[in-house]
């Protein structure tokens, strides 16, 4: 396709942001899935709650919030300026964690729902057989909640790509830095005669989309093959 | 030894149940069979056992291993405690073949425990077909095979079986039992047994513990929980019967018959696979014997055992139940209150107990011992006992 360097900038950066949030999410997600779909402790509802908070908050908000809590004179981050030399406002890891933040909930969902569809008396076995509490969740859980972590893995991935709220108020919209797919569009749409190039960045959009739900899709149907199937 | 004491409160419903037995002087170190209606406890009592429950109070000791004892704080986790678990339901990884299933507990067994050979009991199983399948394919009588199977590799000091039996049909339960007899008796390894089904316990078990609203209501072995009143109030006066062990004297394979020494009688059972010298367990179901005050004659019944009344104690529906003492091992009689009065039954008075040979059929289950010795007996007593086969 006939990209601008400009876009393809966008482009790759869409991808690094997502890859990147997923990727910091991931063992935070398995584990906060598992700490509510096998704990009972007081509070849960509430951190339950609190964990799909920004389904429903406007983006802007939580980027906002972000701002507040990581921005240089924020909190959090002034003590890893002071601390590390990171700065996360106004960055590209910056859009990353904005992106973790907004995805993470849709992450969580997916796998908690796997996981509690995986019956525990298989864990209760794999302990009288002498499978400790790692051990039993590597080789038991793990496995069997396997298509809700390959779920949620790609739908935070795709959702990711597209975040504009949560990026545009905590990392801007800085080319080569923060300016993302949505953001570029949306740049191009403010500026006069960029409405080719935001079809163009639409249109990829479109296509990262649908390339993002058929993969999802195809790794579901053959892990579940791989489970119902003779080796 | 196998100590179990256990306090548990869980809503409405309170488990508190104690029972210990010594080591049997046989070949194998035995079953004890768990028995008693749904809801009794039995379950709860596994799952505290195993570790996967957490008891109010109590001790759970195996051999010389205390797993859990409240007052001393020791409460062995579920993983390290090596007791396998048979579960009703078999509960087989399904992302992982049979094979795998069964090296799951294999790989993680400790060097310490009874040694297991993994091709024998997949021989003894009949596993071989069935490795490279996944748990999905097997039918439900393969899959507690391959349950089995994995609890026993895991080299447990102490296996338990929750109604293994109870989620299959009756054709696949007659197909398991004659494994699980194998194991008993070829394993070193004792073994816990639930059912609701007495005839299951008949079977496989050397020692009876009838739980009863989670107390245990009477305990001993087979032959002595078999007459305990309490049972028939479990499983009812109709599948009420005295069960009496003995060794066949002979065989006459012209008639089908063989006999064999209960007491100071004799007694007759219908024997198409039973050889002299194999013990045999029989079951005399209490409505099925005739009492007689004197020596019967002309009478077709083959059967005709010297005792006397011990106990005399009115059942449901106008009947005696009558226990009778045959010279060591007692017998349970059903007649009806008027016989009773007709006969003058009373505590002390001689009589004849007529059974048909034909009634005791379905009713000899092969006793303790019956099976050749186990191949891979480990301790001192157990060679011993080899020897003197």
């Amino acid at each position: 396709m006939l990209l601008s360097p400009a876009e393809w900038e966008a482009f790759r950066l869409s991808l690094a942001i997502a890859l990147r949030s997923v990727a910091m999410s991931l063992p935070l997600a398995v584990a906060i899935a598992w700490l509510l779909a096998r704990r009972r402790f007081p509070g849960r509802t509430l951190f339950d709650a609190f964990v799909h908070l920004p389904l429903v908050l406007p983006p802007v908000a939580v980027g906002y919030v972000l701002l507040l809590l990581f921005g240089i004179h924020g909190p959090l981050g002034a003590w890893l300026d002071r601390s590390f030399g990171v700065r996360l406002a106004f960055t590209t890891d910056g859009a990353a964690l904005a992106t973790a933040v907004m995805s993470f909930p849709l992450m969580v969902r997916a796998m908690r729902l796997s996981l509690e569809s995986v019956d525990p008396g298989l864990e209760e076995a794999a302990r009288t057989l002498g499978a400790g509490p790692l051990d039993r969740f590597a080789t038991v859980t793990l496995p069997l909640m396997m298509p809700g972590v390959l779920a949620g893995l790609v739908t935070a991935f795709a959702a990711g790509l597209g975040e504009f709220g949560a990026v545009i108020t905590f990392a801007s919209n800085i080319p080569g830095e923060t300016r993302t797919l949505p953001l570029a569009l949306y740049t191009a749409l403010q500026t006069p005669n960029g409405d080719a190039e935001a079809a163009r960045l639409a249109a990829v959009s479109f296509a990262l989309g649908l390339a993002g739900l058929a993969i999802s899709e195809l790794l579901a149907r053959r892990l579940w093959r791989r489970m119902a199937e003779p080796a | 030894m196998i100590e179990v004491v256990l306090k548990k409160r869980r809503g409405a419903f309170t488990l508190d149940v104690a029972f210990r037995t010594a080591d049997p002087e046989m070949s194998s170190p035995g079953v004890i069979a768990l028995f008693g209606p749904s809801g009794c406890g039995k379950t709860t009592t596994v799952h505290a056992i195993s570790g996967l429950l957490r008891p109010d109070a109590g001790i759970v000791r195996i051999g010389d291993a205390t797993l859990f004892d409240s007052m001393r704080g020791i409460d062995v986790p579920a993983e390290r405690r090596r007791i396998g678990y048979v579960f009703q339901d078999a509960r087989l990884f399904p992302h992982l073949d049979v094979l795998k299933n069964l090296r799951y507990g294999a790989n993680r067994a400790r060097e310490e425990g009874p040694r297991i050979d993994f091709d024998e009991i997949v021989d003894l199983l009949g596993l071989g077909p069935l490795l490279a399948r996944r748990p999905r394919r097997l039918s439900g009588g393969e899959r507690q095979r391959v349950a089995l199977g994995r609890a026993l590799l895991c080299r447990p000091r102490l296996l338990l079986l929750d109604e293994p039996l109870a989620s299959l049909d009756v054709a696949r339960r007659a197909e398991l039992l004659p494994y699980l007899e194998r194991l008993r008796d070829r394993l070193s390894v004792p073994m816990i047994y639930v059912s609701h089904q007495f005839e299951e316990v008949l079977r496989l078990a050397t020692h009876v513990v009838l739980l009863e609203a989670g107390r245990v209501v009477a305990e001993g072995d087979v032959t002595a929980v078999s007459i305990a009143p309490e049972l028939r109030a479990a499983i009812g006066s109709d599948a009420l019967g005295a069960v009496v062990e003995g060794e066949i004297e002979a065989v006459d394979s012209a008639a089908g018959l063989a006999r064999l020494k209960v007491g100071t009688g004799r007694l007759m059972i219908q024997a198409d696979e039973l050889s002299a010298g194999r013990r045999v367990r029989v079951q005399l179901l209490a409505r099925d014997l005739i009492l007689g005050v004197e020596p019967p004659r002309g009478l077709s019944v083959r059967n005709c055992l010297e005792g006397t009344i011990v106990r005399l104690a009115p059942d449901a529906a106008r009947t005696h139940l009558v226990e009778i003492d045959i010279g060591g091992p007692r017998l349970i009689a059903q007649v009806t209150t008027s016989a009773s009065a007709e006969l003058d039954l009373r505590v002390g008075r001689r009589l004849w107990v007529l059974v048909k040979t034909v009634s005791l059929r379905g009713h000899v289950y092969p006793a303790l011992g019956a099976h050749p010795a186990p191949r891979n007996a480990e301790s001192r007593e157990a060679t011993a006992r080899t020897t003197e086969m």
